[in-house]
């Protein structure tokens, strides 16, 4: 072995990460940054539980509270689960398809540390005089009267983080269609591939409104304008319009990949071929197509008028068809199949039945003279619960057992696992099982405290249990992770005996140019297809030859940092601060000064020499 | 990739075949770009000239537009070539949806 694996020390590796362009190293940053937020984004929500344990409670103000819980939903949706799945896509998909790494890797490691230092400003108003209050979906006729500069952190912050997003949906869309293996035709893709390619292609058509609501929103708060203010001619429901065509859009952009995820897993551990692989593959695309005919169900008691209601409820009832087959699916490719219940095949089982109550009450509140009743209740709470945290945070925590051997080369204990799935389901299921009946009753969402009486206490009492069963849940998993990590005990390609697609079929982790050699493709589940000819490994496609390679660089973090720079003096020049405009504008010259030097700077990459490859195999490792 | 043109990986084989091709290229090219610069006159004309009323006027050089951007697309952006399918059916896909939405907004709801 050459150069390229020395032990390093702790300031080189600092280092090497945040230079990174390899698509690995940068699925774990994103695992790390989507961790930690979803570790904030948590704790936010034991403090909401808490509060609403006992009725008349005073453990948060009602300011504050505010606060909390628009900053749970902010962080859980943009900085936890959205990272989450790029995490996954960022590891798993170039394997999957056979690549070496995505298409653009700079451009990766810039969408990454866009959204990190959007994710970090957002976060710093905790720190800088209170934390955006007005809901997720921070309605205009709300937000706009927001007193100090709560909501700026909003805009800023989901400003900056949303570009990251964007540009890594473009990433993966240029990556699938450019860079698969030979033979790995669009109709042998994996499910996961598949269902990134769809969501990344959801990313391109939805993020654009919500930075056009944005854009404007920063205007009317920052600079002056009036595009929402009705009483200087504005119109506050644009931006709900283009909230939700993009907000709608966004839940299948979280929920698509957990779906791609759960079908390797189905069909992984029933050692059977995924059942009905090209209705999957329909399903998906229709559900990606749908998605955006649906946005205005968030808005049936705005007073759209009968029509708009009824062609929209009728729209989103149609989601369910392609949703249905895709549930079917699943239960047929585990039927007769032999089947094996890892902690990954727990939450893809679980996943089924709690996800569908999700889409029951989704089809319920899809009514829309019914919504009205439901509109505002816990009933609504409930039902995105379930399909949130049923259906991406069971996806994620799937993903993160069944992919974490292929991303840091060693098994979370089985034992720890299973126990934290029992614990995470019935947590679970105890929240948020009872919060349709707390909707039902009455109970509005988004409220601080209720009174005695009311017949709240026991409901939401025991949905407060639920929630600490889920906090012990994450606990032991993060023991588990730690106790892995520190154990260290290295696994093989194959770590769960079953793997059936490409990324299977080299090391875990894999080296950082990936494949040796690009493997041939000869059918779904390539490497299934080559095990049960009694082969060991992936036939290659091409000659052994000199890789090419991107080179680290810092300036994607430079870039970013410039903006998240800005973003602070866009922010204080509503207040007449002096220092306001030049830190605007200081934070823009790092950013386009970056830019100028990667444009006019050649970085031709380097190859790794075919005698270094061939030098690898000397030593036992494998390609 | 998709924009190769040569099918042959000796660049001299094909040689006089791809010298046609480009020059073919070039005359469609030429005259693409007459004809939008034809178009863009008449645009104009139809605006300076008073006969006409606004009924005819916007449709007309809506048109003349629609046709302009596929020659933009099709001829310079070479969407005509093998090999765009891909950016095609993103291309139309996203406007399918905006149109969807531009339509749901002036038909059934208002902003």
């Amino acid at each position: 072995m050459s150069t390229y694996a020395q032990k390093k020390g702790f300031g080189a590796t600092v280092w090497d990460y945040l230079t990174t362009v390899d698509h690995k190293k940068i699925a774990i940053l994103y695992l790390i940054a989507g961790g930690l937020f979803f570790v904030v984004g948590g704790l936010e929500a034991m403090f909401i539980r808490i509060q609403l344990a006992v009725p008349d409670n005073d453990f948060i103000s009602a300011g504050l509270y505010n606060e909390i819980l628009t900053m749970h939903g902010t962080t859980m949706i943009f900085l936890a689960a959205m990272p989450l799945v790029f995490a996954f896509m960022n590891a798993v998909l170039p394997l999957q398809i056979g690549a070496r790494d995505v298409a653009f890797p700079f451009v990766n490691a810039l969408g990454f540390w866009l959204f990190f230092f959007g994710g970090v400003f957002l976060n710093l108003s905790w720190f800088l005089g209170g934390a955006p209050d007005a809901g997720w979906t921070s309605y205009a006729s709300l937000s706009l009267h927001s007193e100090g500069h709560n909501v700026d952190f909003y805009v800023l912050g989901l400003q900056i983080s949303g570009i990251g997003t964007l540009i890594g949906g473009i990433n993966f869309l240029a990556t699938i269609i450019n860079m698969r293996a030979p033979g790995m035709t669009y109709m042998r893709m994996p499910l996961f591939t598949w269902s990134s390619f769809v969501v990344s292609a959801l990313i391109l058509f939805a993020f654009p409104p919500l930075t056009v609501g944005l854009v404007l929103m920063m205007f009317d708060r920052m600079f002056g304008s009036n595009f929402f203010d009705a009483t200087a001619g504005g119109n506050t429901i644009i931006w709900e319009h283009l909230f939700w065509i993009f907000g709608h859009p966004e839940v299948y952009i979280l929920i698509l990949p957990a779906f791609g995820i759960f079908s390797e897993i189905f069909a992984t551990f029933s050692r059977k071929r995924l059942f009905g692989y090209s209705s999957m593959v329909f399903a998906t695309v229709l559900i990606g197509f749908l998605g955006f005919m649906v946005w205005a169900h968030h808005m049936f008691t705005v007073g759209m008028g009968p029509i708009a209601n009824a062609i929209f409820a009728v729209a989103t009832m149609a989601i369910a068809v392609p949703t249905g087959i895709k549930i079917f699916n699943w239960m047929f490719t585990m039927w007769g199949g032999s089947i094996k219940f890892t902690t990954p095949m727990l939450y893809a089982t679980a996943f089924i039945p709690s996800f569908v109550a999700g889409g029951v009450t989704g089809i319920m509140l899809a009514a829309a003279p019914a919504d009205y009743q439901y509109h505002d209740s816990y009933f609504v709470v409930a039902h995105f619960h379930y399909v949130i945290v049923g259906g991406v945070v069971f996806g994620l925590l799937a993903g993160t057992h069944f992919y974490w051997p292929k991303m840091f080369g060693t098994m979370l204990n089985e034992k720890l696992g299973k126990i934290s799935f029992w614990l995470f389901l019935i947590g679970f299921h105890l929240t948020f099982f009872i919060q349709h009946f707390l909707g039902l009753m009455g109970m509005p969402r988004r409220i601080f405290t209720y009174l005695p009486g009311q017949g709240f206490e026991t409901g939401n009492l025991i949905s407060t249990v639920g929630a600490f069963f889920m906090a012990v849940a994450v606990l032991i998993l993060l023991i588990n992770i730690i106790m892995t990590s520190i154990k260290n005990e290295r696994v093989g390609n194959d770590p769960w005996e079953d793997g059936r697609t490409l990324e299977w079929a080299i090391p875990s982790p894999p080296p950082f140019y990936n494949f040796k050699q690009l493997p041939l493709v000869r059918g779904l589940d390539a490497y299934w297809v080559e095990k049960m000819e009694g082969k060991n490994g992936m036939t290659p496609a091409e000659p052994l030859g000199d890789i090419h390679m991107p080179n680290s660089s810092i300036l994607p973090l430079v870039m970013s940092f410039g903006l998240f720079v800005a973003a602070f003096g866009a922010m204080y020049h509503v207040d007449d601060k002096s220092w306001a405009i030049p830190v605007l504008v200081i934070g823009l010259l790092i950013t386009f000064g970056a830019m100028f030097i990667r444009s006019v700077k050649d970085d031709h990459g380097f190859h790794i020499h075919k005698e270094d490859l061939l030098d690898d195999d000397d030593k036992g490792a494998k390609a | 990739m998709a924009n190769d043109q040569s099918n042959s990986a000796n660049p001299n084989v094909n040689l006089k075949y791809r010298r046609k091709k480009n020059a073919e290229e070039m005359k469609h090219q030429v005259i693409t770009f007459t004809l939008m610069i034809f178009f863009t006159l008449l645009a104009f004309l139809a605006v300076a000239y008073d006969g006409f009323s606004h009924w005819f006027i916007v449709p007309f050089i809506l048109l003349l537009a629609a046709v302009q951007v596929a020659f933009q697309l099709y001829y310079f952006m070479h969407m005509k070539h093998r090999g765009h399918n891909t950016i095609a059916l993103f291309m139309y896909s996203g406007a399918l949806v905006g149109a969807i939405t531009i339509l749901t907004f002036i038909t059934i709801t208002w902003i």
